[in-house]
Parts: structure tokens; sequence; C-alpha cells
């Protein structure tokens, strides 16, 4: 029997949400068929959980392609066929891959396995990112050294904690629906350990009745606790440091795994800061959403000092 | 005896000769050991000067594996003798590095077109002394305290505290900062 998960028009990081609802209660093991034929539009993210569904699941599963020839040009140039390709039985028609030339997608999605994959998603990614970060977005040019950091520290994530590769996209986009203003976006995602098995592998966890991905959740997003903190203190700056870039510049973070998602908002979104009791997907799935700045809107400073505390 | 380490040139013969960022703990990690390797061969190093110039991108992961653990072991009691100085510092480093340095309770001595600079964790009373032997370098203890009108002994504590935490250098002409003028005599 093949169980038909149906993929929404619009995928992005909330409505994601319906197909994980679709898969959750699916044995694994159960053949799937991913109908995506009545997809209009995916943001990064969409497009990357797609891929870890596919990772999640022992058994090869179907993939119905979008039939928009719109919507199929535009998976296409985000590389997502290349690598669905290898992960599912694609149907339908598939464009023959074009170069993403086109300055929205700033990073097509890379998989990610190692630390040299590392490098090199954030060595692609520089000069595009200040041309459009500083010239579309209007963001400082202070902004480019910490996209890069954040990229590289969301990155490192996958490889040092999801014990599986995973995907990374950036893409720029109008966000009207919540803003009215273009957004560059970052989605990192994978089907791993997720946090809550990676913290219990520390050997200074201690398990409590309350411990579940919620809290495991707020360890490692809101407290800077990392399975390898144990005996170095220099551990878990990395989620930390996304948290201050994404405050700074005023953007939005989610991170998602299994059965809880964490959201830091920011004033122009009403997300939850937490929502529990979610339908079970493995791994971690995280979403950094920037927005263009406005004007001569101040930039909220780490810190209000010049370059240095003692300069002179 | 003084050494000078270009970081981007470590990261390159290290790792990668094609890499000019400095991101992912395991590169973090490759450069220290190469850093330390280098030091290690020559003898007795009085200040070791590690230049960040040729970096473009440095993450915390590096920052923690390379300024902060280099740190470690320099002020640890039985860490390797000499000071280390750092250079070509970018806005662009200065959070990560900041980050990792408040998080051990460490501070590092900089320079900057010509100026000493003073990054990470100090206490008031620290960074006023770190100012004056900055200002008035090579000094003594005696001279500390009548600048800052305290006694003696307060500024030799002070500075004792400084010279352990490898932001100020003793020497036979008073207390200067690692790698100014003085600090070669």
């Amino acid at each position: 029997m093949t169980t038909v998960i149906a993929v929404p028009p619009s995928l992005d990081e909330q409505t994601f949400e319906q197909v994980f609802e679709q898969l959750a209660p699916v044995p694994d093991g159960e053949k799937l068929l991913i109908d995506a034929r009545h997809a209009r539009w995916a943001s990064p993210y969409g497009l990357a959980a797609l891929l870890c569904v596919a990772q999640s699941r022992h058994e090869r599963a179907d993939f119905a392609v979008p039939e928009n020839p719109d919507t199929l040009s535009y998976w296409s140039r985000t590389g997502f066929f290349r690598h669905a390709a290898e992960l599912y039985d694609l149907h339908g028609h598939v464009p023959r891959e074009r170069e993403a030339h086109e300055s929205d997608v700033l990073l097509e999605l890379t998989p990610i396995t190692r630390t040299d994959d590392v490098h090199g998603v954030v060595g692609r990614i520089q000069q595009k990112a200040a041309d459009i970060l500083h010239g579309q977005l209007n963001l400082d040019t202070a902004v480019t050294g910490a996209f890069g950091m954040t990229l590289s520290e969301s990155c490192q994530n996958i490889v040092e904690h999801a014990g599986l590769g995973g995907w990374v996209a950036v893409q720029t986009y109008r966000y009207t629906k919540r803003l009215g203003r273009r957004v560059v976006v970052i989605a990192v995602c994978d089907a791993g350990v997720g946090f809550r098995k990676s913290l219990e592998s520390s050997p200074s966890h201690r398990h409590s009745d309350r411990w579940d991905d919620a809290m495991a959740l707020e360890d490692a997003v809101l407290r800077a606790v990392s399975r390898f903190r144990h005996g170095d203190k220099g551990r878990g700056q990395g989620l930390a440091g996304i948290r201050r870039f994404v405050g700074r510049w005023e953007g939005k973070l989610t991170v998602r795994s299994g059965t809880a998602r964490l959201a830091i908002t920011p004033d122009w979104d009403e997300d939850v800061p937490m929502t529990e009791s979610l339908p079970y997907f493995p791994g971690a799935q995280m979403q950094i959403v920037i927005p263009e700045r406005l004007g001569d809107a101040p930039v909220r400073s780490r810190t209000a000092a010049p370059r240095s505390r003692t300069g002179r | 005896m003084m050494v000078h380490i270009d970081v981007g040139t470590v990261l390159r013969g290290t790792v990668c000769d094609l890499y000019s960022n400095l991101v992912t703990r395991p590169t973090g990690a490759a450069v220290r050991s190469a850093i330390e390797q280098q030091v290690r061969e020559i003898e007795r190093p009085v200040l070791t000067t590690i230049d960040f110039s040729q970096v473009n991108l440095l993450d915390f992961s590096c920052a923690d594996e390379i300024v902060a653990k280099l740190l470690l072991r320099y002020t640890a009691d039985d860490g390797p003798r000499g000071y280390l100085a750092f250079r070509g510092i970018r806005d662009g480093h200065i959070d990560p590095i900041e980050t990792v340095l408040e998080r051990h309770a460490l501070a590092l001595v900089s320079w900057h077109e010509g100026a000493a600079e003073l990054f990470g964790h100090v206490t008031d009373e620290e960074l006023r002394h770190w100012e004056v032997v900055r200002d008035h370098g090579p000094i003594g203890a005696r001279e500390v305290a009548t600048i800052l009108a305290s006694t003696e002994v307060s500024a030799q504590q002070q500075l004792d505290q400084l010279d352990r935490r490898r932001l100020v250098m003793r020497g036979p002409l008073g207390y200067s900062i690692p790698g100014s003028t003085w600090s070669d005599a």
C-alpha cells in the first residue's frame, strides 16, 4: 500500500507542518508518494525539508513533481531535482537543469556532510552575499561577515551533531504576507539525531522527568549547552552567535527538532516562542530570516563601544 | 626573540591552499596545532605575534580553537613561556573573538594601526593599570601607583596579575605592552 503525502501549494516553514502531520502516522518501511503536483511555490526551507523527508525513510519514496512550468523551472534552478533524483523515484516532467543565474538564489540547495562542505558554502557565497545584503537589502557592510559566520555555524551543526548529512539553501525574496519587504532566508535541514539525542549523548547530561525536545532546544539555543561542553567550556557558542546575529539585524530564527519548535521572534512577527507536541520528525530544521533595512533605521549593535574598549 | 605567524599562510599551508576563511572547528584545531608546532621549533620565543590580516572570515568555532585555546595554554601555570600579541584583527573578527574571550574570561593585546588595543574580559582595575602601562611604559609599579594615586603594593598586585594574564610584559626597564617597542628591549 502506498500512502500519498500531499504537498501544499505554498510550501514554507509553517505549511510544511502539514507534510509532517501526514508523515508522522506512516510506519517506516511503508511506501510513500510525495505529491507535489499542485505545488506553486516553495521556500528554501520547504525544498530542503522535502529532501530530508526522503532521508528519514528506509523505503525509497516516489515523488510527483510540480505541474506548473514556472514552479518546475524555479525548483530546477535551486538544484532540487538533482538531489531529489538521488533520493526519490521522480514522476512527471523534470526539466534539464540550468545554472542558477538568477540573483534571488543566493545559494542553491547544497549537501552538507563534511567540514570541507562548510568551507565550500562559505567561500562560494561571500561575494554574492555582499552584493545582495548590502546592495539590495540595505544592510550595513558588517552584515556580510556575520552572515558568513552564521552560515558556517549553522552548517557545522549538521556535521557535528546530525550524524547524517543535511542540506543548506539561501535565497532572497519579497516577504509580502508578513512584512512587505525583501528578506534573505537561510534554511539548514537534516533528518539526523536531533537536539535531544545529541545532548543526551553528553557525559554531563542528567535525565529528568521534564526532559524532552522542547527542553533540549531551549538548552541548545537559549543556554548554549552542547554535547561537547563537558570538559570544553568553549563549545556551544555557534547557536548563541546565530541568535545574536538574528537579534542585531531584526531577523527571525526558528529551530524545529523532534516534536518541538522554538522561535526567536522580532517585532514584525507574531510567532509563538515555543510550540510543543508537534508531529515527530527526526533531526533539526532551522530557518533564519533577515529583512531588508528600511531607510536609515538604526542597527542594534552588540555594544555601544567603538572598535575596542581601550584602543588608542 | 620575536616570532611572527601569519595565520592565513598557516591556514593555506596546513588545511587547504584555496581557503581564506577560518571556519569550522577542525580547521581551527589544525591551524592552532601548526602554530604551536612553529612556536615549539623556535627556542624560547619571548613574543609571538599572531597575524590575522590575511584571514577573510573568522567564525566562533575557529576563534575558540585558535585564539581562546592558545591564550588558555599561555596563561596556564605550566604553559609555554613568553607572550602573545595579535595583529590584523578586522572589525568582522571582533565579535567572534570577544565572544570566546568573554566565555573563557580571557583577554588579549592586539595591535591596530600602530596602537595597542585590549579585547576581552578585564576588571576595571586591570584596565586602568593596563592603560597606564600602554601610555607610559616601560614603567614600574611605583610610577604606576603615583599616576593612579594608589599604593605601590596595590599597583604591583595588579601588574603581576596582568603579567600572569600575558597582557603586560615585565622587563628590565619595567612593564610594557607585548609588541611595543619597549617590549623588544
